[in-house]
């Protein structure tokens, strides 16, 4: 399990790493935590001629306000997630997704934008990225960006990512008052793929849910919004009557892939046990 | 039960004390030499290209352009190994009418599983190799895939080995008699059918080998990471034509085995070649992918079975049908049909009952080779018995503890024989019984169960009986043609210093084999533990021995030390006695000093034994000659086996919406004899349990429909991992063997022999009020789920 022979090179700056990848064209990579790509090149799933090494790239790191929302590098590291005040503050639901994205060793070195970038339809972050009603910002040839999370995945492990551009932070609304998350996951051992996983953000007058983004993960090609379980609970409170259509509304909103361990229909069935737990948690949290 | 106290009882004794591994520390500070690890000059690396196909012709094979890679040294087909390496064959003797057909490193003109090696390319480096792989074109012509176990059996269906007359490698039956009589009177009839999944090791260090032939010498070194270094000295001396005593067999560092790493592999034997074909070291590790597809895989057994009682439940008779698929060959030397056999013979075990009956088919197919992995057939005989019995509870009206104790065979009842002919020398199933009951607060975890339910809380308790065949005689291989030794030898030398180096032929891979050994020699000799160096792992330097495998090296390969132990302190003290003008028998050995056996007052060092019998033997009266290293071997003798027995509870909540399962707590009462460590002891059985509990819950090897392994990688097969483990509590009872001096008996396959029944029996209490059953395992959200009629 060797990776194919690759040149390397170390990026210090945007530039760089983006001449780089157009000098070298479909043949390069750009490589960050190298959680997701390096089993890919050992696997010679992947074998690109170079890699772009962006992680020492200092305009990629660090976690600041601006304005409205929080500026979270893409180079922010899973481990950061966890332990940021800033994060713990503004963006708790990516707080609460983080110990579930794998182990601590992974942790230590994947990155937010990485997992962005690959958009993994079982990830935790890009599904977040839906639930926050983020922006992706992206550096490429022809200059700066920002694409909507909604906007962002288009297929499987398929992006508004044009080939050769760099994701440099995702923008999150801040978390403010009257506003609730949840998130959970099952998975068969902690740490892994889950089977069917969620996150919710809502934003409240009273008990009065006047907005709600719910995203899952593990249910198809892409990182999903309901927006028919949104839909069937906007204006509403988290009463039994309401959260029962929510988890009605996913037959419509979702279309759980063939697999052979976990059939569509169990999947839809866990991901109505999901969102129920999930909301009664919410309602709860009135 | 308590056996009369001897010298191994004493106060001060390392037996039964919990000293740690000497090799631990060592370990644990990355200093290991793991065959992985090891660089050897001038050595070269072998990757194999793998067929993508699980049944297919090879119609031709290019490897011009691989050749021409720069760094290959060679590119090898099945024919050129077949030049030098003889064919083998996986069957035995005594398993009468089976068939396998022959097997050679690498296939002349047809594959038999997805995965299979066909080409081995040799190069400067791994990636060079890898690079090459991807150069070589093989033309492939399908042919029908054998998958599924009852198409396999179907008349007419494609055959795995054209020329056989069907895909049956072995039937065999067992009938004491009387049995449907029995079943046509009896009160209570409960019957099922079970289904196993295919599962494998995963040990952490996978399959590593390098083959080290030297042209000059004629000479063949292979450090191999093997459970059983002296098995393949015979095997690489017969089947490349080299004499015994010029093959070296060097097994050290072993990062984990199961069972696993002591059959023959087709990668191995053709490294071997290799190396003799290029005259170099060559190096093979299986990566975590060729692992999945190359290594033994286990169990896969779907069995039938019923079970008949009297109105008041005792157990009358049972009734078994075991069909298993092993893959396209029996695997070599030790075959692929010792799990069924196990099973069919250990079903019932635990319990008093005459009329017993079965059936067993083993039936090749287009998949890797099954073979003996931890705890072979028990896991399946337990839960087979321990549902049914169970199931029979629930019929007959009994609490699971309740029946168990009724039919339990009596602990003053023994020695006795099994239906299936199993010889039980002494067994404590009444006081393993008691134990687990008071250890688990079994009424306190009821009312609780009782309790949560009304509140929407599914909790299962689940108990399991079982036993344990340790300690083999040759009844296990040796009878059938293999020439797989059952005895152990040891080389004990008092060195100049006074201090002991063992030499012995049992081998550690992990478990604490060594650090016990020095425990037996210190304890016999009279010796503090640090003065032992424990040698294993080597043909050139340890004798000839069984080695590891199926729990014997405590039992086996302890009483050789023991027994080896003794013959050189008696040499010790003929010496000293000279010295001292005593008899021997007034003089013992305690802390490194000769004492006087009655008063213990301090006599002489052994230092200075050592001393004037190394360097002064000229002080020593005129015609003495001081045997300071003695060579001992030791063959089990008595009993056939040596077998243990025990029991496990557990406790664990389903959450019926989703189907996943938690556990919560584990329970073992175990007799494995003389413990000689205990906190060796109870690590083998946690580390057991963990892997029964594996099997129960994750691992299964999932293949398609055209025979693909579906989930070969540590992403998609599911092994058990530490979050989802629960507190594992462990009691032993010991009921030494009275075959040897030490007593003791094996513990190594016990955890994993009935921690899965004891999940399939807690599942299925916590699933009671739902009126739904589980019968396979492993046991996964879908399957309850299912069973809950929920999607
Ligand atoms: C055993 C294991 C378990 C895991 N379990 C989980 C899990 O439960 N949940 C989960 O979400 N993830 C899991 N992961 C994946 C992990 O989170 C990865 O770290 C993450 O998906 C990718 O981040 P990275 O920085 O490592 O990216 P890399 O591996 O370096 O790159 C991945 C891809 O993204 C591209 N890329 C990286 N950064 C950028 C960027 N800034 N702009 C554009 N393209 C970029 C690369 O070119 C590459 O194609 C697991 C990984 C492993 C090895």
């Amino acid at each position: 399990m060797k990776p194919r022979a690759f040149s390397y090179f170390r990026a210090d700056t945007i530039d760089q790493a983006l001449n780089a990848h157009a000098r070298a064209g479909d043949d390069a990579r750009f490589i960050a935590g190298g959680q997701s790509l390096v089993p890919a090149l050992s696997l010679r799933l992947q074998a690109p001629r170079l890699l772009i090494d962006i992680a020492h790239i200092a305009d990629l790191r660090g976690i600041r306000r601006e304005g409205d929302t929080l500026r979270i590098g893409a180079l922010t590291r899973h481990c950061e997630m966890l332990s940021e005040p800033l994060i713990a503050e503004f963006a708790p639901l990516l707080r609460a997704a983080a110990p579930f994205v794998a182990h601590p060793a992974i942790r230590n070195r994947g990155t937010f934008g990485g997992s962005v970038a690959l958009a993994d339809p079982a990830s935790e972050f890009p599904a977040m990225t839906l639930a926050l009603g983020a922006e992706i910002e992206i550096a490429g040839p022809s200059g700066s960006r920002r694409v909507k999370a909604d906007d962002f995945f288009i297929d499987l492990f398929e992006t508004a990512l044009q080939p050769g551009e760099l994701i440099t932070a995702v923008h999150v609304p801040l978390f403010r008052s009257g506003q609730r998350f949840a998130f959970d996951e099952l998975a068969r051992r902690r740490g892994d793929y889950a089977l069917v996983g969620c996150g919710i953000l809502a934003s409240h007058t009273g008990d009065r849910i006047d907005d709600i983004r719910i995203a899952f993960f593990s249910v198809g090609n892409t990182p999903t919004r309901v927006k028919g379980a949104e839909a069937a609970l906007t204006g509403f409170t988290f009463d039994a009557a309401r959260i029962a259509a929510a988890q009605a509304a996913l037959e419509d909103d979702l279309a759980p892939p063939e697999s052979d361990e976990v059939p569509p229909a169990m999947r839809l069935h866990l991901a109505r046990v999901l969102l129920g737990r999930l909301l009664g948690r919410l309602g709860e949290g009135a | 039960m308590s056996a009369p106290l001897t010298s191994l009882d004493r106060p001060n004794s390392y037996i039964g004390r919990s000293v740690p591994r000497p090799n631990a520390k060592r370990l644990l500070a990355g200093r290991g030499r793991y065959v992985s690890d090891l660089r050897l000059p001038r050595m070269l690396h072998a990757a194999f290209l793998r067929s993508p196909h699980a049944h297919a012709k090879i119609i031709s094979i290019d490897i011009e352009q691989a050749r021409a890679l720069e760094g290959v040294h060679l590119v090898a087909t099945g024919a050129d190994l077949a030049k030098i390496c003889t064919p083998w064959t996986g069957t035995l003797d005594h398993f009468k009418g089976m068939t396998s057909a022959p097997q050679l490193p690498l296939p002349l003109d047809r594959v038999v599983w997805a995965g299979q090696a066909v080409v081995a390319v040799v190069a400067e480096t791994r990636a060079i190799a890898e690079d090459a792989l991807e150069l070589i074109e093989v033309e492939y012509e399908d042919l029908l895939v054998v998958v599924d176990i009852d198409c396999a059996r179907e008349v007419g269906t494609p055959l795995v080995n054209p020329g056989s007359a069907n895909n049956v490698c072995f039937r065999s039956q067992l009938d004491s008699g009387g049995v449907d009589d029995v079943f046509a009177s009896a009160a209570h009839v409960v019957e099922e059918e079970f289904s196993f999944g295919r599962h494998t090791a995963v040990t952490l260090e996978p399959r590593a080998i390098v083959a080290d032939y030297d042209p000059g010498s004629e000479m063949l070194t292979v450090h191999h990471g093997t459970q059983t270094p002296y098995q393949f000295q015979d095997l690489y001396s017969r089947h490349y034509g080299i004499p015994e005593a010029r093959v070296r067999v060097i097994a050290t560092d072993i990062g984990g085995s199961f069972g696993m790493k002591l059959h023959v592999y087709h990668e191995d034997m053709a490294v071997v070649g290799l190396s003799i074909l290029l005259g170099r070291p060559v190096k093979y590790v299986a990566d975590r992918i060729e692992s999945f597809v190359s290594d033994i895989h286990a169990r896969d057994h779907r069995v039938r079975a019923r079970i008949a009682l009297d109105a008041k439940g005792e157990i009358l008779a049972m009734d078994v049908h075991d069909l298993t698929a092993i893959g396209a060959f029996s695997t070599y030397p030790r075959t692929s049909v010792v799990e069924g056999n196990q099973v069919i013979r250990l079903i019932g075990a635990p319990y008093r009952f005459k009329n017993y009956r079965a059936a067993l088919e083993v039936i090749f197919q287009n998949k890797v080779q099954t073979s003996q992995y931890r705890a072979v057939g028990h896991p399946i005989a337990c839960a087979v018995t321990e549902r049914l019995v169970d199931m029979a509870a629930a019929k007959v009206g009994l609490d699971p503890f309740a029946i168990r104790e009724r039919n339990v065979i009596a602990d003053d009842a023994y020695p006795q024989t099994s239906p299936t002919g199993y010889r039980f020398e002494a067994l404590s199933h009444q006081e393993c019984l008691r134990r687990l009951h008071a250890m688990m607060d079994y009424d306190a975890l009821r009312a609780e169960q009782a309790d949560l339910r009304k509140r929407g809380v599914y909790r299962g308790i689940g108990i399991a009986t079982f036993v344990e065949i340790t300690n083999p005689s040759p009844a296990f291989y040796g009878v059938g043609g293999a020439r797989i030794s059952s005895q152990d030898g040891a080389i004990v030398s008092l060195t100049p210093t006074g201090e002991v180096r063992c030499l012995i032929s049992v081998t550690e891979q992990g478990q604490g084999t060594e650090a016990i050994i020095s425990q037996i020699v210190a304890d016999q000799l009279g010796l503090a533990q640090e003065h032992v160096k424990v040698i294993t792992g080597d043909t050139e330097v340890t004798p000839h021995g069984g080695a590891t495998w199926a729990c014997r090296g405590a039992g086996i390969g302890g009483e050789t030390a023991l027994q080896a132990t003794r013959v050189l302190k008696r040499n010790i003290l003929e010496i000293a006695a000279l010295i001292l003008q005593e008899q021997p028998a007034a003089l013992d050995i305690i802390d490194g000093e000769v004492v006087d056996a009655a008063t213990r007052q301090q006599r002489l060092p052994i230092s200075e034994i050592a001393r004037i019998a190394y360097f002064r033997s000229d002080t020593l009266p005129p015609g003495t000659q001081a045997q300071l290293t003695v060579s001992h071997h030791f063959a089990p003798q008595g009993y056939p086996f040596a077998f243990t027995n025990g029991i496990q509870g557990c406790s664990l909540e389903v959450d019926v919406e989703t189907g996943f399962i938690k556990l919560l707590k584990h329970f073992v009462v175990e007799d494995c004899g003389r413990i000689i460590n205990p906190m060796l002891v109870d690590e083998q059985l946690r580390g057991g349990v963990v892997q029964g509990l594996g099997a129960a819950l994750f691992e299964e090897c999932r293949y398609s429909d055209t025979g693909q392994l579906i989930n070969g990688s540590l992403a998609d097969y599911l092994v058990p991992m530490a979050m989802e483990m629960p507190d594992i509590v462990i009691a032993h009872v010991e009921t030494p063997t009275a075959d040897t001096a030490l007593g003791a008996k094996g513990c190594g396959e016990a955890g994993t022999a009935a921690a899965s029944a004891c999940v399939l029996n807690a599942v299925n209490d916590a699933l009671t009020p739902f009126g739904a059953t589980i019968s396979t395992i492993p046991i996964t959200p879908a399957k309850i789920l299912k069973a809950l009629k929920r999607f």
